[in-house]
């Protein structure tokens, strides 16, 4: 505020010396004066911008003067203080990124995108959301056939480290990172981000883009220019199925539709897969994407101001749109929960069973609750006083659903439900909007909802109901069971490759796997679904919400939503399960017997607003601050083994979960 | 629009005497600001601005004005600008990409693109304690905002090691990758943007286009060397052209990014230590052409000037203008020696000097481009230019364009006889420093003392060999890092194994081309813009400048057509390349079967007349033939589009010649 104070400091002395003058000219002056006044609301408006600028000009110089006190000044970087240690530079570095963090870009659209040449239309400051939404809305759109690009639009991800540095200016993904393997000697020739188009199916991103291809070369070309080092990769993210999708493509042949490495290419290129968050098994989250664009954010929100969302005011149908988005994009079907009952529980049983909601205040009576329950499950599960939260209920519609024995349900037999064409039921007005929820007749819909809960299987079979053509095209290209016999030659089918459940990891003894997630987050499990209701004189186009006012006796169900633990996006089970059992010691997904580590980083908020995302931060994207995090990725890339930075480190019961999971290994 | 504003009110019916009105008037002060409101009490209604008042009006006035135009700018529709412009000068014609589009094209071949110097932008991987908070910024390239904030500290990063030519301790600057390290130079000032657009049209992509950017500071052995540059474009040239269903690769080089493809494609074929280990058939199997835009093949005499003295025409006509002001000690600056003292850390520099010697680019009193007319700017007709030439009265006298260097005018005009050389290889190089504020600055002039500057002085004239000795003689220290790099004579017998080496494989008189008789190599350059091709020097004993030798700006001729203008001689070519270097190769020294082209590969030579914008709306023109402006050439951009769809040199037309490269070659006495 110096600007006021030296405006105070002038005051005496205007009076003083200008008065008499002022005075001498305001009767001197009189016609020129009254002028002056009549203009003065504007005038002062003007002044009044003009002193807020100079002030803002001011400070903003003060700031950038200001050397920083040194008690702002940040820690010292994991980078930093590792290159004190004589950490320098080995392996080279791929990073992986995930949906959504990677920048996309124009290379041909429609003439409403003119202008936009190689400008980014996702990631970066999304202004053009707001100048011309229905245009973005339909360049970010892939064909609903083919699940490629429409014709005449061409969409490509931003090449180079600028495509997932950061995702937003001043919102890092991999920046920090980036920044700290830098210290200790990375740089372009021996760091490499392998971004590719997120919205397509794996398999796509190598028809379209040969973005495999390109990714295979790229190792194969750092391995030999960084004096034969094998190359580290870090996925994040979905970029962990991504990455598992590529290692299966790489060995196979080039006549069954692989990248013809051979067999040994893994062995010889990659020393450590260093999965950062990564989606192993799906998330619950993808299923209420799909089923009605929403989670627990625009729930909380709905509940927050009922009808707003839906209202149809100004034609907006700003969910209805995001959904045709992304019912466009293969990839989040990539994301739906794989291993169906087996690993994510089924009506009555789940892996989490026991889980105390860690972040509730009411930790030691949750506790023995939880054990208590643990107990009288062994003995008669039909008679606890108390439901817990049953998680394998991944979409349960009403509260009850969610609640009764599974004894008491309506057993639903979607296949039998008829698709029935109601295309004179739908009022021209909501006809415009593409929905395959228009082509449902109404009794179809509430009978899906009736007293039903369904679990990771089930809800497959829902969402192959809800959106038959979505599903068709996507699961060419990706499955979510569980392999019987691994030899069988259908799995040799590339839409098998990105489920770690379906396919088996490379012959590399001596390549390491890593599972480093953050903990302590509610991350998003279950749902509890309700009907829509009906507005007026349309049926709205999407028929199932989730219904925010559903708020649990324990913290662990909040509007509508059943929390477990996790790092906000990927449940615990999720991230770690593979590590901590399924690829654990030789079995048939592992079966060379590749090492395998759980890294779990404790969330701990920032403690105060200067240090804005925090270094200890457990949230999914957040994480990639978190100087644990960081410190472990540049030992594994200078060269430290698994056993070296501290082999697992564990703060959930993912272990105890990974017990009670049951299959084949 | 303030001023709109302030007038509306005035409209307004007559209101009763100020001293009613002052009441009411203070109220809405209240709103704005409570410190207004005791400003106009104590005012007593009378006057009403102070100083800092009116100072704060004003700049609200700009800045509401500013927004409103800013606001008005981006609720504009794209097209205004266009339209606008179409109805000034009439509909535009189709750019390149939507007109071949029309005609069907399809991207075909695969595309790299080689940047040249100074265009590739460079960013800071690794700095001292000053560049705290650039990590990846950009240092060269984009806004230059870093000169301004912190000139000496930018200097000290981009700077390489003076003796090893490689990074100096503590510092890591490494090129920009993809597209973006070259498409803009600065914002608004495209190099490679409208190529990219257009190619695009017909459908290309990340996938089939590529930026080949390297570390244009470095010779181009140490960028394989440090960056494993050359090994990377292999490995994507490779890739490329196997995702693309093994349809060849179109090379487009722009500037030195010319030699440094020629380095490339010697490389890729040479056995695995020293080379990339390709084969001796690499470039058969992965180029289909090289379409050189522009390239410097047997360098440029703006090199040797640049290394002598840090100047060149344009830093020249700088100091006409302002004489004095450049050369001053104030606030301590020595632009012009700090500028020196970075460029001679730079090993590509030496990569652009004057290659071939007085066999191409002439002796003491000939020159192959002998004869040639300087037509003044303002004449755009040949014809008046051909009228002097026949009357043979040209008032112009014969241009000695073999004198690279000469000092003082009569030197440069005199006959060969007339010079008395005095050798000043052998002159030793006096003790006493001249100035001792140079210090701080490193030039190696300071090592010179006065004799050894008398002694070049006395020389009078330097041919291209004898710039190039010179050179050794300045600057022994850069010139011994520079000469384990690149070599700038002419081979007598290209199988001699000593060829081999890395230093020979960027000049195109010291190598063979690859044997891949299918290939093609274009050459397209601009012509008819004045081309610096020799200098007047003189002594310049002021004691604040600590390099002694500067352009004689206050050489000139009356005659409006001279070729001298502030010093500089000039010839035909696109402003930086004289026709000479950037055509000769092609036009006959790699024309058939030689012994430089042993395969007889195919040579193209595409010439495109400069003809500057009509108007300020057109830009940077879209028939320009100038070293950067050319990249938005069309026919220019139209003629690599054909190429890379598949079209062969005669389905383009072939030769298209303007200048008189043929004539000119045929001068040259070269063993072929």
């Amino acid at each position: 505020m110096p600007p006021l104070l030296r405006f105070r400091k002038l005051s005496p002395f205007y009076e003083d010396t200008v008065n008499p003058k002022a005075k001498q000219s305001a009767t001197v002056e009189k016609p020129k004066r009254r002028r002056f006044r009549r203009c003065s609301c504007v005038d002062s408006c003007c002044w009044l911008i003009g002193y807020l600028c100079t002030a803002w000009w001011l400070l903003l110089f003060l700031y950038h003067s200001v050397p920083v006190p040194a008690m702002l000044q940040a820690p010292e970087s994991p980078g930093t203080r590792l290159s004190r240690d004589g950490v320098k530079a080995l392996h080279p570095v791929i990073l992986v990124p995930g949906i959504v963090t990677g920048g996309l870009e124009l290379w041909e659209g429609r003439p409403c995108a003119e202008g936009l040449f190689r400008k980014r239309l996702w990631g970066a400051s999304f202004t053009e959301i707001l100048r011309r939404p229905l245009c973005w809305l339909e360049h970010l759109s892939l064909d609903s056939e083919t699940g490629l690009d429409p014709p005449g639009i061409r969409v490509r991800a931003v090449p180079g480290l600028v495509a997932a540095d950061y995702f937003a200016p001043c919102y890092f993904a991999w920046a920090v990172l980036i920044e700290n393997l830098a210290k200790i000697g990375y740089e372009g020739k021996n760091l490499h981000m392998a971004s590719y188009d997120w919205r397509l199916s794996f398999h796509n991103t190598e028809v379209r883009d040969q973005s495999l291809s390109r990714l295979k070369s790229k190792i194969e070309l750092m391995y030999a220019t960084n004096g034969y080092n094998k190359v580290v990769v870090v996925p994040h993210s979905m970029g962990a199925i991504y990455f598992l999708h590529f290692l299966k493509w790489v060995e196979t042949p080039l006549h069954d539709g692989g990248g013809g490495g051979g067999p040994g290419w893994c062995a010889k290129h990659i020393k450590a897969v260093v999965n950062i968050g990564p989606a192993f098994l799906g998330v619950p989250k993808a299923v209420s994407n799909l089923l009605s664009a929403e989670g627990k954010d625009i729930a909380y929100a709905r509940s927050l101001a009922p009808g707003l969302l839906d209202s149809e005011l100004l034609k907006l149908q700003t969910l209805e749109h995001l959904m045709r988005m992304s019912h466009s994009w293969d990839s989040i079907v990539s994301l739906l929960p794989k291993g169906g009952e087996a690993i994510w529980g089924d009506l009555d049983s789940y892996a989490e069973e026991g889980h105390n909601c860690i972040y509730s205040k009411r930790k030691s009576s949750q506790l023995s609750l939880s054990n208590l329950q643990r107990q009288n499950y062994s003995i008669k599960p039909e008679s606890r006083v108390k439901e817990p939260a049953k998680y394998g209920r991944i979409i349960s519609f009403g509260k009850r659903a969610a609640e009764l024995p599974s004894s008491q349900l309506s057993m639903l037999n979607i296949e039998e439900l008829s698709r029935v064409d109601c295309t004179s039921n739908v009022s021209t007005s909501c006809g415009e909007f593409w929905s395959e929820y228009n082509e449902m007749s109404r009794e179809s819909i509430v009978k899906v909802a009736e007293n039903t809960a369904y679990t990771a299987t089930t809800v497959l079979d829902l969402l192959r109901f809800i959106a038959p053509k979505m599903m068709r095209r996507a699961e060419a290209h990706f499955s979510h069971g569980i392999a019987d016999d691994l030899d069988d030659p259908k799995y040799g089918h590339y839409k098998y490759w990105s489920n770690p459940l379906e396919t088996k990891l490379p012959d590399a003894p001596e390549m390491e796997m890593y599972c480093l997630y953050g903990v302590g987050i509610p991350t998003e499990r279950s749902y509890i679904y309700k009907l829509a209701t009906t507005s007026g004189k349309c049926k709205s186009s999407i028929p199932f919400r989730i219904d925010g006012s559903v708020d649990g006796d324990d913290i662990c169900v909040k509007g509508g939503t059943r929390f477990a633990d996790g790092d906000e996006s990927v449940p615990v089970i999720s991230a770690g399960f593979m590590c901590a059992k399924g690829w654990r010691g030789k079995t048939r997904f592992n079966p060379s017997g590749m090492e395998t580590f759980v890294r779990e980083y404790k969330h701990k908020p920032p403690g105060s607003l200067l240090e804005s995302r925090g270094t200890e931060s457990g949230a999914h994207v957040d994480i990639m601050g978190n100087v644990g995090l960081i410190e472990d990725v540049l030992r594994i890339a200078a060269g430290a083994s698994g056993q070296e930075i501290g082999g697992d480190r564990i703060y959930s019961d993912v272990m105890r979960m990974s017990e009670r999971i049951s299959i084949k290994l | 629009m303030p001023l709109i504003h302030r007038k509306k009110p005035t409209e307004k019916p007559s209101s009763p005497p100020s001293e009613e009105v002052v009441v009411p008037d203070e109220d809405s002060q209240k709103k704005p600001h409570e410190s207004s409101k005791s400003h106009h009490k104590k005012s007593n209604g009378g006057g009403k601005w102070s100083c800092i008042d009116s100072c704060c009006w004003f700049i609200g006035c700009v800045c509401v004005t500013w927004w409103f135009l800013l606001f008005l700018y981006n609720a504009m529709p794209a097209s205004f600008p266009q339209y606008v412009t179409e109805r000034i000068t009439g509909p535009l014609p189709d750019p390149p990409g939507v007109k071949l589009k029309k005609e069907g094209l399809k991207a075909k071949h695969p595309v790299v693109f080689i940047p040249g110097i100074v265009t590739g932008g460079l960013e800071l991987w690794e700095g001292k304690q000053c560049a705290d908070g650039l990590f990846r910024k950009r240092l060269w390239g984009g806004t230059f905002g870093e000169v301004y904030k912190r000139p000496l500290c930018w200097v000290e990063h981009m700077s390489l090691d003076n003796v090893t030519g490689l990074d100096p301790a503590g510092i890591r600057v490494r090129a920009v990758s993809g597209l973006v390290a070259a498409d803009y130079f600065a914002p608004g000032y495209f190099v490679w943007a409208v190529l990219i657009a257009n190619l695009a049209h017909i459908g290309y992509e990340e996938k089939n286009m590529y930026m080949a950017a390297y570390d244009w500071r470095l010779s181009f052995q140490n960028t394989e060397v440090r960056d494993q540059t050359l090994s990377r474009m292999k490995s994507n040239i490779e890739l490329m052209v196997s995702t693309n269903g093994g349809k060849k690769a179109v090379i487009v080089p722009h500037s030195m990014g010319v030699l440094y493809f020629l380095h490339f494609m010697k490389w890729v074929e040479a056995p695995a230590p020293m080379g990339g280990g390709g084969g001796p058939d690499w470039c058969a199997k992965y180029i289909k052409a090289v379409m050189n835009i522009g390239g410097p093949f047997l360098g440029v005499p703006k090199a040797v000037a640049g290394l002598f003295s840090a100047e060149a025409k344009d830093v020249a006509v700088a100091r006409a203008i302002a004489p004095g002001f450049l050369d001053t000690d104030i606030f301590r600056l020595q632009t012009l020696q700090h500028v020196m003292r970075m460029t001679r850390t730079w090993d590509s520099t030496m990569s652009m000097l004057p290659k071939g010697g007085d066999t191409i680019w002439g002796g003491l009193d000939w020159s192959p481009e002998k004869g040639h007319t300087c037509c003044g700017k303002k004449q755009k007709s040949n014809e008046t230019c051909g009228e002097a030439g026949e009357n043979g009265v040209s008032k112009t006298k014969p241009v000695n364009y073999g004198r690279i260097i000469s000092f003082g005018k009569e030197v440069a005009e005199a006959a060969p006889s007339e010079i008395n050389n005095i050798d000043f290889r052998g002159a030793v190089k006096g003790q006493s420093i001249p100035n001792h504020t140079c210090r701080d600055v490193w030039t190696e002039y300071h090592d010179m003392g006065i004799a050894g500057i008398k002694a070049i002085a006395e020389y009078k004239v330097y041919t291209a060999d004898e710039a190039i000795d010179l050179l050794h003689y300045v600057a022994p220290k850069m010139m011994a890092r520079g000469s384990a790099h690149f070599s700038y004579g002419i081979a007598d017998d290209l199988d001699d194994p000593k060829y081999q080496q890395p230093k020979y494989w960027s000049n195109p008189l010291e190598t063979k081309l690859p044997n891949a008789p299918e290939m093609e190599i274009y050459s397209l350059y601009g012509v008819g813009i004045p081309t610096e091709r020799a200098y007047v020097y003189k002594l310049n004993q002021s004691p604040d400048s600590c390099i002694p030798f500067q352009i004689f700006t206050s050489a000139h001729e009356e005659d409006e057509d001279s070729c001298l203008k502030a010093g500089v001689y000039n010839v035909d070519g696109d402003e930086t390349v004289p026709v000479l270097s950037a055509g000769f190769m092609c036009a006959k020294a790699w024309r058939g079967k030689t012994r430089f082209n042993p395969s007889g590969i195919k040579t193209y030579i595409r010439e495109y007349n400069h003809s500057p914008p009509a108007n300020l709306l057109e830009g940077r023109g879209t028939q320009s033939g100038a070293h950067v402006d050319i990249m938005g050439n069309f026919a220019l951009i139209e003629d690599i589009m054909r190429v890379a769809a598949g079209g062969n040199g005669s389905d383009i037309g072939h030769d298209q010649v303007h200048s008189g490269i043929f004539e000119w070659s045929e001068r040259i006495d070269l063993k072929l």
